[in-house]
């Protein structure tokens, strides 16, 4: 627990404003974008560089506080959920761009910079930064790390892991270790990839050099409305067929599309049952010689509509209308709970038509964003709280997930496991695999003190789900108070 | 610098704006929440649950808030401060305390709405809150008289002249040794002092005609009808030459400008720090006022005056002597840049040439609370000769807010050194920008490095063919 002895040091540490002990102050930090879950932390740091952020991981270690690090809070698997007793580290104010080196083509990066502001600062060089979350205006790069975020264009540009070619990560112990080089190219195991991904359970990265490609000279982007999912899907395989790999291929069905034109106007057709939005970019004469091929695929799935945009303007718009969908939800239902999953490309359809069904059943009504090159879903169940339906639409959002390992694919394909799936992880790990994740995790933190909780299966958190926050009957009688 | 000539996700222009939609949403039944358990609020009007229930804590606001900017801590977001407005909905922490010093140190900037993809009413959200603080947390002595102190001089032009003649001598006789003095001042009140424009003790005095007639011109006889001028508080006494400006094109482009001489204050200044029965007192007098003069549109060239009178339909909702004529006062109301805007297309007046590199900084409470950016650039861009440049972090704040800068001197300064190193950066020769709370913000920390306007003294500059003498 802590005690002002504790608090002394972190503050003469971090100084006065570096440190928030009081209740309102530390309830604002009780969940991050999933809030389903929550959880109101000891104690929550604010420190200014990387020195700082060391400082505090050993005092914690000191005194054997568990920690988590944040960054903008906006993670949908409850990753950034503090822990009974913790402390969060946020990295809110580590948001310097240290280095954009334009002949190497490469950024060094303080965890808290926002992955937007990355290609903002690279664009007078003509440079950019690939992964490119939904919430690519607010996630931090050191959050895209931890979860290895993808976004749209991850099918042709790959993931965070693509990207990050060296890091500065602070151990449990507070020992600040290098992992990957500047190059890319390192002798021995690959620790930068194991890190990636791990979800805050191995370290603090401070900081991160990623790796900035040249703005493709063009871009064509076509809105392509079909007459069923089925359509719409049949057309991906084609397309890939063709060996086209557009740089980005989603899917939005009309649900998802009524939300999204709701909040944006975007230019979506409501009525229609499936929408592609696909993007070619590269060299000119190879974009237009693809594109050309493209659409005749399109057209011969029976396309209803193809929007193609030739200004700049109107197709920001048109991803405005995708990248929007998911907070937009919010204006056709009270709650609602984002999955992430994947599967085989060719099995598409047929959980689409399994999703319904699930819906169907539970009575409640689900809508489907998604990056369909490479078969990732975001099915977003609809659902009321003031309705009771809260242990439905989890229950329903869990078996979506776990459908999606039964048809030969993954838990999450970019949101990550964190508290929300943890328990779902024996469905798609045997003991031994779990073990040796386990083990792996033990070799950098020894005492399970980097965001214990998360990611793996707990007994205590898988026997009895934390679910929304309900307070305590004896609270409510203002008999004890939650901290 | 390369540019991308087709690029779609790659173009970066600033944070996409996702409240256009937004007047679909339907505004909550207020009679609807005039009972029930409002936890720490009283039953004036709390913050409306379903209204806080839009908020999914995405975080997409987070980036454009400008207190989060700077500390980047959670309860100084608009996600964290709603999230605080929802526990003291539900009782489980007082306002007086942390929950007040966090809704205090939000701007109202309503960056975040323009930000939110939800479909938030920030905006809503937080002229509920301020009322409650207003009327439920005592304030401690010296916060009450430093702002009774405001209160009682902004709005009030006769007492502001008075202060302007004694500012013009201060700043004529000011002794070197004042500045040791000054030095040793609180923090707030030297925020004051040092926002102190310059005024000559002419533009102080001077008044705006009653009735200027539009310009006669023989090729367009009838006229474009009878707009009524607020002339404001701040804006008339220390900002005059924007106002003679501002009937001078209006004159110019065919309109008979009215300028009620009885005019008071509109009530911004207190409608947004939470003084709601003052500012319903000053929307009554000022709708009134208007109702007599009889003109089919009402011109301000005040952003944050304009925003308000704006509101005053849901003001005074509840009113029903008053209801009615507040809404058809407020759709009357324009910007003056809306209003020379819709003349582009069919401009009376010739503009002449003005050669300049002109930065537009966006007034919060145009851009992101009335949803007016093109007008003023079109309106900019009509004047040959003018290179409009946008700014770095344009949606964030400079640190005004109306009496922000004088409640919350520490944070209003960061803000506004960041916004003034944004500006250097442009290299522009002017920087325009329509509300007299930026202008005398900015202007405390670009003191003397370029010249400052409000938009509409470059058209009348450019109407008139004569430069600035701003400008040099």
């Amino acid at each position: 627990m802590v005690d002002a002895a504790m608090v002394r040091e972190f503050t003469d540490l971090l100084s006065e404003n570096g440190v928030i002990t009081d209740e309102v102050g530390l309830r604002s930090y009780e969940c991050d974008g999933l809030t389903g879950f929550r959880q109101v932390p000891a104690l929550v740091v604010l420190p200014r560089d990387a020195q700082e952020v060391a400082g505090a991981v050993r005092l914690c270690a000191k005194y054997g506080m568990p920690f988590v690090a944040r960054g903008a809070g906006t993670g949908l698997s409850g990753g950034a959920m503090p822990v009974a007793d913790g402390v969060v580290i946020s990295l809110q104010k580590l948001r310097r761009i240290l280095e954009i080196d334009v002949e190497n083509r490469r950024a060094v990066l303080e965890p808290g910079v926002y992955n937007l502001e990355i290609s903002k600062a690279a664009a007078p060089y003509g440079l950019y930064y690939a992964p490119d979350p939904s919430s690519q205006q607010v996630c931090t790069i050191g959050g895209n790390v931890a979860e290895n975020s993808g976004g749209a264009h991850c099918l042709k540009y790959g993931f965070t892991t693509n990207h990050v070619l060296e890091m500065e990560v602070v151990l449990a112990d507070g020992s600040v270790v290098t992992l990957g080089g500047p190059t890319g190219e390192q002798a021995g195991p690959d620790l930068r990839g194991l890190f990636i991904g791990s979800e805050g359970t191995l370290g603090v990265c401070t900081k991160v050099t990623v790796r900035l490609l040249q703005t493709p000279e063009t871009v064509r982007t076509v809105l392509a409305d079909f007459p069923s999912i089925e359509a719409a899907g049949d057309t991906v395989g084609d397309i890939v067929d063709a060996a086209i790999i557009p740089a980005a291929v989603e899917m939005m069905d009309s649900l998802a599309m009524e939300a999204s034109e709701a909040a944006t106007g975007a230019g979506l057709t409501v009525e229609s049952p499936a929408a592609l939005i696909i993007e070619l970019d590269g060299p000119a004469d190879e974009v237009e010689a693809e594109f050309e091929h493209l659409t005749a695929i399109c057209e011969r799935h029976g396309a209803t509509r193809l929007h193609v945009p030739t200004e700049a303007e109107e197709r920001q718009k048109v991803w405005k209308g995708r990248k929007a969908a998911f907070a937009a939800v919010g204006r056709i239902s009270p709650d609602y709970i984002v999955q992430d999953g994947v599967v085989p490309r060719t099995r598409l359809a047929e959980v689409l038509t399994r999703i319904a069904e699930m819906g169907r059943d539970a009575g409640l009504r689900v809508a489907n964003v998604f990056h369909a090159g490479d078969g990732n879903l975001h099915p977003l169940v609809l659902y009321s709280e003031a309705a009771g339906e809260h242990d439905v639409a989890e229950k329903l959002s869990t078996d979506i997930a776990e459908l999606c390992v039964e048809l030969g694919g993954s838990l999450s394909g970019e949101h990550g496991i964190g508290t929300d799936k943890a328990c779902s992880m024996p469905a798609m790990f045997s003991e031994d695999d779990l073990g040796v994740m386990h083990r792996v995790r033990l070799a950098f933190d020894p005492d399970s003190r980097c965001n214990p909780g998360k990611l793996f299966p707990t007994p205590r958190l898988c026997g009895e789900r934390p679910g929304k926050y309900q307070p305590h009957p004896l609270e409510e009688a203002g008999v004890i108070e939650r901290l | 610098m390369t540019t991308h000539p087709t690029a779609g996700p790659h173009d970066y222009s600033g944070p996409p704006d996702f409240s256009s939609e937004r007047g679909e949403k339907p505004a909550p039944e207020r009679a609807d929440l005039l009972s029930g358990d409002h936890g720490s609020f009283d039953d004036h009007h709390p913050p409306a649950q379903e209204l806080l229930d839009d908020c999914v804590h995405c975080g997409f606001c987070l980036p454009t808030c400008p207190t989060y900017a700077l500390w980047g801590e959670e309860m100084d977001s608009p996600r964290g401060r709603i999230y605080l407005m929802e526990m003291a909905e539900k009782g489980e922490i007082p306002l007086e305390g942390a929950f007040t010093t966090h809704i205090d140190r939000c701007l109202g900037c309503m960056a975040c709405v323009t930000a939110c993809p939800s479909g938030v009413q920030y905006d809503r959200l937080l002229e509920a809150t301020r009322p409650q603080i207003e009327r439920n947390v005592p304030r401690s002595r010296g916060d009450r008289l430093f702002r009774e102190a405001i209160f009682a001089l902004f709005p009030y032009k006769r007492r502001l002249r008075a202060a302007s003649i004694g500012g013009a001598l201060y700043q004529k006789l000011r002794p070197r040794s004042m500045d040791r003095l000054v030095a040793k001042l609180p923090s707030r009140l030297a925020a004051m002092e040092s926002l102190l424009p310059p005024v000559r003790v002419r533009d102080a005095f001077a008044r705006i005609p009653a009735r200027t007639p539009a310009v006669f011109d023989p090729a367009h006889p009838e006229r474009r009808g009878r707009v009524g001028l607020l002339t404001g508080c701040v804006q008339d006494v220390f900002f005059h030459p924007v106002n003679e400006a501002t009937v001078r094109v209006l004159a110019a482009e065919g309109w008979d400008v009215i300028a009620p001489r009885e005019q008071t204050c509109c009530g911004a200044l207190g409608l947004h720090a939470g003084r709601e029965t003052e500012a319903i007192a000053r929307a009554k007098k000022l709708i009134a006022t208007f109702e007599r003069a009889r003109v089919d549109t009402i011109a301000t060239n005040v952003a944050g005056c304009g925003s308000s009178m704006k509101e005053y339909g849901e003001l005074l909702a509840d009113d029903p002597e008053w209801a009615e004529r507040a809404t058809a006062f407020a759709a009357k109301v324009r910007d003056i840049s809306e209003v020379v805007d819709e003349t582009l297309a069919d401009p009376r007046a010739r503009r002449h040439p003005l050669e300049a590199k002109v930065v537009y900084h966006d007034a919060c409470h145009l851009g992101h609370a009335q949803k007016i950016r093109s007008e003023p650039r079109r309106v900019l861009r009509s004047i040959p000769g003018v290179e409009l440049v946008e700014l770095p972090e344009a949606e964030i704040c400079c640190g005004s807010a109306g009496i922000y800068n004088m409640l919350q001197p520490e944070a209003a300064g960061e803000l506004g050194r960041r916004k003034a190193g944004n500006i250097r950066g442009t290299g522009a020769d002017v920087l325009v920008t329509a509300n007299p709370g930026c202008l005398l913000q900015i202007r405390k920390y670009l003191e003397g490095e370029l010249p400052m306007l409000h938009p509409i003294q470059l058209v009348d500059a450019s109407i008139r063919g004569v430069r600035p003498p701003e400008m040099g």
